[in-house]
């Protein structure tokens, strides 16, 4: 293992730990090269899991940390290596590290009792785990066990190409996004299930009620308010725990301090972003640069230049800026519900700050939020965007009658499939059969709340807050792989998971079956599977199957996008395929820390 | 018993529970703490009001207990305590089974309560019991309450109590038929979500049998307060 501090070309990333580390190398905050960590790098690698005093809110706190780092070391490797990684544990209590998106053996992947043979790593032993690096790119590592990922166990990995990288660039800089909260994560956990809303300050208020009644008049008004009263559900219900908690960190340093990154004019940066989250996803922007992404979880795709991108729980995106003046520039990332944001700035003198842009206006939950496709609230003149040509296809007139109802008569209508479907210049057209969106029994009862309708394939929607902002937004329906996929099987079957739960009474399941009562999944090796995603709650969900890609059907065959995290958009539905080729146990579920307890299925690959 | 019965099955449901996500229980039990307490000022010697409820359970299953009363100088003269089993039904609405008893006045009376709790559509709370007395006298009881939004941390609740009874029990002092309407309006500034201060007024009337009771014992009928409060929970 070498420890390198690096510089130009090589890797730059940031850590704030309390105030030991602070007096040990005030120099290094005073040049405002904050906090440059050290990167391990090499095929072995001791992680050495530990608590360790911080202080983002000035208040001294404990956090979980590996190698007394927050976040935990970068690790970087080079594809085709076998890899070793001695992590032990110096807490109290059983831990875990689950290496996110990469493709492994179950028995190396760190989800305790679900992994095989694995049931997390006790106190004062060592686990090592081994396997070879199949792939390149950004990805992340983080704890599985209890609410660690929240008060501190997640760190970047980067795995550096066997072959030429695609991607040229002088500067190479980690971003690592993360919510730190003061409060125990039990605390937090207990708290929203005693009032599900106790984070949320962003509610309509009376100024809102009078500023509507005047725009659009008492009736109108009513109207547009009427189905959420009915509902009993909130407009502004756009993220469970939100800035009134967290602090919002950019490689472990506080908005306040900023973490800072250095180029010389005409650099090409490249900078990876990671969504290290337990609950936040951010929208993320520099403002004057556009940021031409290149990779999805670590996936390289075609280039698409765009202004500003959402990155969920977990995700990660890299992208290049261009900076071509010796101006400073500020990474603005705000929280989903506009209660915070993290920050960074590029800039060429460490001296020279950016400036930081307000929080846009909180957004209020459309129809299409809802599952309902009357209203949809997005943005059609989009539709058209990158190299694709889509096309949205709606199969209106469908006989309903011949939709086969459960047994309970309890199915909802379903209408309107707009799959997006792609012609390859009179290519084979995608080959989807459009399944219909049935609500299981398992979905009525106290524990679900809401029933999509009429969810939507919403690809190209930016998603809630990010519609109609006069700025380049990235969709899923811009990823393209940058590699053709020749001759990508077709599905064998399809799964159908709708993602279900009671906002305020804080439960969360799938199909309306908690994990601790559910079956595990079952996927035969060797086939491929499309998992359709039917989202039944107001909130995005980022699903995370452990052990294979997930391949984001985008309407073009040839070029599918794989990833490791999906976004659900709320009310919404989406589809992926899975190659089944990964034997054993892998853990399934929602990467929002506190949905996951519920929102979880184990799947079985024999 | 049967409180004994339920605290037992959900302490036994926590144990048995196998696999979490993560080594974490998605369902563990809880404890919950509500109340207000109040000065409330008359002409006459000022009464301070509590009404507190607590559960103790899991998402879907609880044990509520429910007590309020009024005390002036110094002197309980109106307290009840409810002991109830929840059980979610519905989405927002949980079926509440269990027992109420009135300490003050005397004399003291048991009743069988069968509740509804829940937030109905336009997001009022309500609270609808019916109490099935001794000798088969019923109660009927409705709450409800608004929270109007006036900013995050102040907060307008507008609320109603009616009261109804099936016979006279003039001991007591509770007529047949409606016997009771209360409405307040209470505003709040939440200092942090579980501590919150308020002001407001409280409005009570008494109807039939019972304000004849009321005058005959030389007490009023009609009384508006101004209140000055504490909501909190924990």
């Amino acid at each position: 293992m070498n420890n390198k501090t690096l510089s130009r070309r090589q890797f730059v990333t940031g850590v704030t730990i309390g105030a030991a580390a602070l007096a040990i190398n005030p120099s290094i905050l005073f040049a405002g090269m904050r906090n440059n960590i050290t990167a391990l790098t090499g095929n072995t690698f001791n992680l050495s899991i530990g608590e360790q005093s911080v202080n983002f809110t000035g208040t001294m706190r404990t956090a979980t940390t590996v190698n007394n780092s927050l976040p935990a070391p970068l690790l970087r490797f080079k594809e085709g290596e076998m890899i070793t990684l001695n992590v032990t544990n110096h807490l109290t209590e059983s831990t875990s590290i689950h290496w996110h998106g990469l493709i492994l053996p179950s028995e190396m992947d760190g989800v305790p009792d679900i992994s095989n043979d694995f049931h997390g790593i006790k106190p004062g032993e060592t686990f090592a785990y081994r396997f070879k690096a199949k792939q390149s790119g950004t990805y992340w590592y983080h704890s599985h066990s209890g609410f660690q990922e929240q008060t501190g166990l997640y760190g970047p990995i980067v795995i550096d190409p066997a072959e030429k990288d695609p991607v040229t660039y002088d500067k190479d800089y980690i971003v690592m996004l993360s919510d730190w909260t003061d409060e125990n994560p039990t605390d937090v956990y207990h708290k929203l299930k005693k009032l599900s809303h106790y984070y949320n300050f962003n509610e309509r208020t009376h100024s809102d009620l009078m500023n509507d009644i005047e725009k659009k008049g008492l009736e109108n008004t009513w109207n547009d308010r009427k189905m959420w009263g009915q509902m009993r559900m909130s407009q502004r219900d756009l993220s469970d725990v939100t800035g009134y908690t967290y602090t919002y960190l950019a490689n472990g340093v506080t908005p306040d301090k900023g973490w800072v990154g250095l180029f010389e004019k005409g650099d090409k940066v490249r900078v990876r972003f990671i969504n290290g989250s337990a609950m936040t996803f951010f929208d993320v922007r520099i403002p004057g640069l556009k940021m031409t992404v290149v990779a999805a979880d670590g996936q390289n795709i075609e280039p698409v230049s765009v202004d500003e991108f959402r990155i969920g729980v977990a995700e990660t995106y890299d992208v290049i800026v261009e900076p071509k003046n010796d101006s400073a520039y500020t990474i603005f990332a705000q929280d989903i519900a506009r209660s915070g944001y993290a920050r960074g700035t590029l800039t060429p003198d460490a001296s020279m700050l950016g400036e930081v842009p307000e929080l846009d206006k909180a957004p209020n939950l459309t129809h299409s939020d809802m599952g309902m496709s009357n209203m949809v609230g997005m943005n059609h003149s989009k539709m058209n965007h990158g190299s694709m040509n889509m096309k949205q296809t709606t199969m209106a007139g469908m006989d309903h009658s011949t939709m086969g109802r459960s047994s309970m008569g309890k199915q909802k209508s379903m209408t309107n499939m707009g799959r997006p479907k792609m012609n390859m210049g009179g290519n084979k057209e995608m080959s989807t059969m459009d399944s219909m969106v049935t609500h299981a029994d398992t979905e009525f009862g106290p524990h679900v709340d809401m029933r999509s309708a009429d969810p939507q394939y919403r690809l190209d929607d930016p998603g809630i807050g990010l519609r109609n902002n006069g700025r380049k937004v990235l969709t899923y329906a811009d990823l393209r792989s940058l590699h053709m996929m020749h001759n990508y099987p077709d599905p064998d079957r399809e799964i159908q998971l709708h993602l279900t739960g009671n906002m305020s009474r804080y439960m969360w399941s799938i199909n309306g079956v908690k994990f601790a009562d559910a079956e595990p999944l079952q996927f035969k090796f060797g086939e491929v599977v499309r998992i359709t995603f039917v989202n039944d709650t107001m909130m995005n969900h980022p699903m995370h199957l452990h052990g294979m890609w997930s391949d984001l059907e985008t309407g073009d065959n040839m070029y599918i996008p794989r990833k490791h995290t999906v976004i659900v958009q709320p009310g919404a539905k989406i589809s992926y395929r899975v190659k089944v080729d990964a034997k054993g146990s892998w853990a399934y579920h929602c990467h929002l820390l506190y949905h996951m307890l519920g929102m979880f299925r184990r799947v079985d690959v024999v | 018993m049967k409180y004994l019965k339920v605290i037992t099955i959900s302490c036994l449901f926590a144990l048995t529970s196998q696999s979490f996500a993560g080594g974490i229980e998605d369902d563990p039990v809880l404890t919950k703490v509500m109340g207000e307490v109040e000065l409330r000022s008359t002409d006459d010697v000022n009464p301070r009001a509590w009404n507190i409820n607590a559960w103790v359970g899991q998402d879907l299953n609880k044990f509520w207990v429910k007590t309020r009363g009024e005390k002036i100088a110094g002197k309980i003269e109106k307290s009840e305590l409810q002991l109830l089993y929840s059980k979610a039904i519905t989405p927002f609405w949980d079926l509440q089974l269990g027992v109420k008893k009135d300490f003050q006045p005397k004399p003291q009376r048991n009743w069988g309560v069968i509740a509804a709790k829940g937030l109905a559509p336009y997001l009022f709370e309500v609270d609808a019991s019916l109490f099935v007395g001794e000798s088969g006298k019923l109660g009927v009881r409705l709450e409800a309450e608004y929270e109007y939004i006036f900013s995050q941390k102040l907060i307008l609740s507008p609320e109603v109590e009616i009261n109804a009874f099936s016979k006279d029990d003039e001991l007591t002092g509770t007529g047949k038929g409606l016997s009771s309407v209360e409405a307040g309006l209470r505003l709040r500034y939440e200092v942090t979500r579980e501590f919150a201060p308020y002001i407001g007024i409280n409005w009570e009337k008494k109807y039939g049998n019972t304000a004849d009771f009321s005058l005959t014992e030389g007490k009023g009928i009609e009384d508006a307060q101004i209140v000055v409060g504490m909501r909190f929970w924990f």
